[in-house]
């Protein structure tokens, strides 16, 4: 079984497929490039935070950048995203604004999860971007489900679900692609196949030579698309969204791309991996790439990138001064709130104790 | 006798229990090439192979799934499972396959699976890394449930769990696993299951005696009550359970009935905890020995919470304020 890896772009940022090139308007190009340089920049400082202790826990998605925007730019802001821990970035460029980024990276009195979740647990009900969970795959049927609700309910919205390679291997990733493809739900699952699940490499992880593949045995279509390419990620993803809309049903995209990072701020790879396989990737970085193919267009250029990164420093300067002034912690009876809609009597109860307790001891 | 963290412990024993039966074997995610994220694993792969000590994909319920076919079929598996938050892909497997198969087969077949999990909060992990789920495997007929909270018991109950013919729930109190150390006896080492330790024991019944039960992470929360409880000339007896199914009843119902009063803590939700069965299996056996309602010191009834985890889980305050409010009875 043979998928031919689509690319619109050569590493050097030239057009290896003209036919294929999406007509992006030039803002939104600009804004690609955008967010994909503010969120290696982000990643950069949180990282370093989170070795300050500023924040409890961060992860980047280094290396992986096109794959937060590219799948975007086919959507609609009625169509809703479904995403794993390292797309924090996707919500971001859907207009999710980073003081609130922030907030729950810090889970402080302003973060939206109220200091519930693990920092990059976000959360955006106005962007269509649900409640992200730590634990791998189980947001894939959510996304079946939702994109069958769309359907439904007569409306044409689809639903992106992100997960990685690991993923795939999920109980809950295979159930998926059989009830979306007998369904015909509107549903684009983005695999980002970044080669690696904490220390587990792809290969271990399957004994296909893609992911894509897998799509076969459950009578639906499949696109391995080069993950590191933003132009190809929106030209594939926009083809598996028009199918959606008219109704032919869910597609899976294979994002081949190198998670160039730690798995999280609590991994050290060099345990597991030789330090040279995320060099290799460097060349094939997706923002150089992309940079290139924008300064070529005449939309970009290295005055703009160095104002505009300027621009990120000091509204990330500021926003991380007035965040760190607001209240570090949610209330105590936040803990007792949404539990439930409304809160019964045993929750009522545990909080006056624990109130009592923290009064007595902790004032 | 070397001194170890609990890591270190879990290690010693499954390199012990390799080298010792060929047919324990390990699996599950990371465990092998990289030796598990915690590094409980570390070095498995090297000594015994990597058929021995097997990186699997991402799928909990294959992995507990396939430890039972290995396990019917003679081996000796011991699944790991990253953290207890990640063990309900396989509650199928574990609840309706793992734990009937002896029953249910007329005892033809056995599947003596051990699955390690790390379990419990204070390590700052938010909700899907923090979680204690050993009440639901202990309300499941089938399944024995290990909890240890010192390195020297992880390694024997870890040997004990397999080497016996039963599938074992060993739950790794994960706040802990470095920080407390001990010596542990080298080489083969085997802590019976179903015995709980006297970590401290009480004089005798006093307008002041009380007993303490807790396993795991809050074995060593309750330690510090005591010490602060015995300045306070309270007479404290600590338990830890150590196994919580089967458990230690008779140890349990005899301290109550020397000390007139218990304190059950543990960091899990209180509704349904199993707290709530140590309290209804104690005052069916000594309720005229009590001198006041048995007290549970519990997690909330809530979602594991990231921001006010410290908030939520049991400390020493709590377990002084129960203390304080059985002897004022
Ligand atoms: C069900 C489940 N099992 C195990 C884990 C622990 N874990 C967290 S991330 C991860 C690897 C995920 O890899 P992948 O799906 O490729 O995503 P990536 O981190 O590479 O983006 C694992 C095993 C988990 N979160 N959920
Ligand atoms: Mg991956």
């Amino acid at each position: 079984m043979k998928f031919e890896l689509i690319r619109v772009l050569d590493d050097a940022g030239c057009v290896l497929h003209p036919e294929w090139e999406p007509a992006i308007p030039a803002v939104e190009l600009r804004h690609i490039l955008q967010t994909m340089v503010q969120n290696s920049l982000l990643d950069e400082k949180l990282m370093r935070f989170q070795r300050q202790g500023r924040i409890g826990f961060y992860l980047t998605a280094w290396g992986e950048e096109a794959t937060l925007v590219g799948p975007l730019w086919a959507l609609r802001p009625s169509d809703w995203i479904f995403s794993c821990y390292r797309e924090a970035g996707a919500a971001l460029h859907r207009g999710y604004p980073l003081r609130t980024l922030l907030c729950q990276l810090y889970c402080n009195a302003e973060d939206p999860v109220r200091g519930r979740q693990l920092p990059v647990h976000h959360t955006a009900r106005e962007l269509n971007f649900v409640s992200v969970s730590s634990v791998v795959g189980t947001q894939i049927p959510h996304a079946v489900g939702m994109a069958m609700a769309a359907k439904l309910s007569g409306r044409d919205d689809v639903s992106l679900v992100y997960f990685g390679d690991g993923a795939t291997s999920t109980g809950d990733f295979h159930v998926s692609c059989n009830i979306a493809a007998v369904r015909k739900a509107p549903c684009l699952f983005f695999c980002r196949n970044n080669g690696w699940a904490i220390s587990t490499p792809r290969s271990v992880q399957t004994a296909t030579p893609t992911l894509a593949q897998k799509a076969v045995a459950y009578g639906m279509p499949a696109v391995l698309v080069d993950g590191n390419d933003v132009l190809a990620l929106a030209h594939v993803t926009a083809g598996a969204a028009a199918r959606a809309r008219r109704g032919e049903g869910p597609t899976l995209i294979e994002a081949l791309t190198y998670r160039r990072g730690a798995h999280t701020s609590s991994d050290d790879p060099t345990a597991y991996r030789d330090p040279d396989e995320p060099r290799e990737w460097e060349c094939r970085d997706p923002i150089r790439r992309f940079r290139a193919y924008l300064e070529g267009k005449g939309l970009w250029n290295a005055d703009e990138e160095r104002a505009f990164v300027q621009r990120c420093e000091q509204e990330f300067a500021a926003l991380v001064a007035e965040v760190e002034s607001l209240p570090s912690k949610s209330p105590l009876a936040t803990m007792f709130d949404d539990v439930y809609a409304e809160r019964p009597w045993h929750l009522d109860e545990q909080f006056v104790e624990l109130d009592r307790e923290v009064r007595r001891h902790r004032a | 006798m070397p001194e170890m963290n609990i890591i270190q412990a879990v290690n010693d024993c499954l390199k012990v229990e390799m080298r010792r039966d060929s047919r324990v074997v390990v699996l599950g995610e990371d465990v092998g090439r990289f030796g598990g994220v915690f590094r409980a694993t570390v070095g498995l792969q090297e000594e015994f192979g990597p058929d021995r000590c097997i990186d699997t994909p991402l799928a909990e319920n294959g992995i507990v799934g396939c430890a039972i076919g290995m396990a019917l079929y003679g081996l000796r598996p011991v699944a790991e499972i990253q953290f207890a938050d990640y063990v309900y892909p396989a509650y199928d497997q574990i609840v309706n396959e793992l734990a009937k198969m002896r029953y249910r087969s007329g005892g033809e077949y056995q599947a003596p699976v051990v699955i390690r999990m790390p379990a419990g909060g204070g390590i700052k992990g938010g909700h899907y890394h923090s979680q204690s789920p050993e009440t639901i495997f202990i309300h499941t007929p089938g399944l024995k449930v290990v909890y240890p909270s010192n390195p020297a018991d992880t390694k024997g109950l870890l040997a004990a769990a397999i080497r016996g013919d039963d599938p074992v729930i060993f739950m790794e109190p994960k706040r802990h696993y470095r920080t407390a150390r001990g010596e542990v006896p080298e080489g083969e080492y085997l802590v019976p299951l179903g015995k709980a330790a006297v970590l401290h024991e009480a004089a005798g019944r006093s307008a002041r005696s009380v007993t303490i039960l807790a396993w795991g992470a809050m074995v060593h929360t309750a330690l510090e009550a005591v010490e602060k409880g015995i300045g306070q000339g309270y007479d404290i007896e600590l338990i830890d359970l150590r196994t919580l199914l089967p458990f230690d009843i008779e140890t349990i119902v005899a301290s109550v009935k020397k000390t007139g009063r218990a304190i059950v803590v543990h960091e899990a939700p209180r509704t349904c905890g199993f707290g709530a069965e140590l309290a209804a299996s104690i005052q069916e056996r000594a309720l005229l020995h009590l001198e006041a309602p048995i007290l549970r010191v519990t997690g909330f009834d809530t979602p594991f919470p990231y921001a006010l985890e410290m908030e939520y889980l049991p400390n020493r305050e709590r377990i002084l304020d129960a203390i304080e409010r059985v002897t004022n009875g």
